[in-house]
């Protein structure tokens, strides 16, 4: 069974308080290495698709449809086989 | 005139509509529920606040496919005027039929209070009565209000004179303190190029009675009543 992975993010060119905060928060805890951070959403959609370039196609679509919103988002997908 | 005040699942405003329109307007109004398909019979649609479908995914990202918006969508392009306020902003986004995005506001916290918004442009049916340049008390109650557009798109915006409504002080001056959320430019409404569909994020059926401490808002539904008649 394929499942695909997909990760959306805000634009680097949108501002996202929630991630400063997070980093504000990890500062404080004494990581002060984190040059950046950027809050985003992880969604995990297992497919009836068999066929990787059909299921690719199809999620594509229902990225930009849906699951992002291009005026702000961006998105990124990983699909690959995994036990029924 | 008759007003329809759709009712998205998590909807919360339509109700402040229906007493404006039904006890302080006294003018012809009905709910259209979202799994309805036409909107037939109606000359104005208000798309209320609240959390349709929850908010899930984004703000407006479901309310988008539900049934009724084929007719929405429909009715505004053939000029119909129509008003989403606070969530029913974000659903109008969402749609495509206003143009940008509104994100979590830069506080990161729920902004419920009033505001003081400058009136940018009249020439909307929502703002034929307004007068240019008066500033409009009006209360806001959301956590998703922060107005974005790219800047190509905010430049077309002020060059078709499609940004409507400015956070601003009580006497006019736009200034960041007076901007609730961080929205570009002191965003507080805006309306597509046809000028027939204005979002905004503030409430004006929460101030259409002197009792709840300001009348402001109901010169937004005076002024449709107004272009309506004189069709």
């Amino acid at each position: 069974m394929l499942e695909a992975q997909i990760h959306v993010t805000l634009k680097q060119s949108v501002l996202d308080p929630q991630g400063d905060t997070v980093k504000s928060a990890l500062a404080t805890l004494g990581f002060r290495g984190v040059e950046d951070c950027r809050v985003g959403k992880f969604l995990v959609l297992r497919l009836a698709e068999r066929d990787l370039v059909k299921a690719k196609s199809q999620v594509d679509e229902m990225c930009r449809k849906l699951l992002a919103n291009p005026v702000i988002e961006d998105y990124v997908f990983q699909i690959h086989e995994v036990p029924e | 005139m008759k007003f329809g005040v759709l009712i998205f699942p998590g909807t919360w405003s339509h109700q402040d509509f229906a007493h404006v329109f039904q006890d302080v307007l006294k003018v012809d109004w009905g709910y259209i529920w979202h799994k309805d398909t036409s909107v037939a019979g109606h000359d104005g649609l208000i798309l209320p606040g609240g959390f349709a479908h929850g908010d899930y995914l984004r703000c407006g990202a479901i309310a988008r496919f539900s049934p009724i918006m084929h007719a929405v969508v429909k009715f505004a392009r053939d000029g119909g005027p129509v008003m989403g306020s606070c969530n029913g902003f974000q659903i109008l986004c969402e749609a495509g039929l206003l143009p940008g995005a509104l994100l979590r506001n830069e506080s990161l916290q729920y902004r419920c209070r009033w505001v003081h918004m400058r009136t940018e442009s009249t020439e909307t049916p929502f703002t034929r009565m307004v007068g240019k340049g008066r500033v409009l008390k009006i209360p806001i109650s959301h956590g998703e209000g922060r107005y974005f557009a790219d800047p190509e798109t905010l430049g077309r915006l002020r060059a078709n004179d499609q940004i409507i409504f400015r956070y601003s002080t009580p006497d006019g001056a736009i200034t960041d303190e007076a901007n609730p959320n961080g929205a570009l430019e002191n965003i507080a409404g805006i309306c597509n190029e046809g000028r027939n569909v204005l979002g905004l994020m503030p409430h004006p059926e929460r101030a259409s009675e002197a009792l709840l401490g300001s009348e402001d808002g109901r010169l937004l539904f005076e002024s449709v009543l107004s272009t309506a008649l004189r069709r």
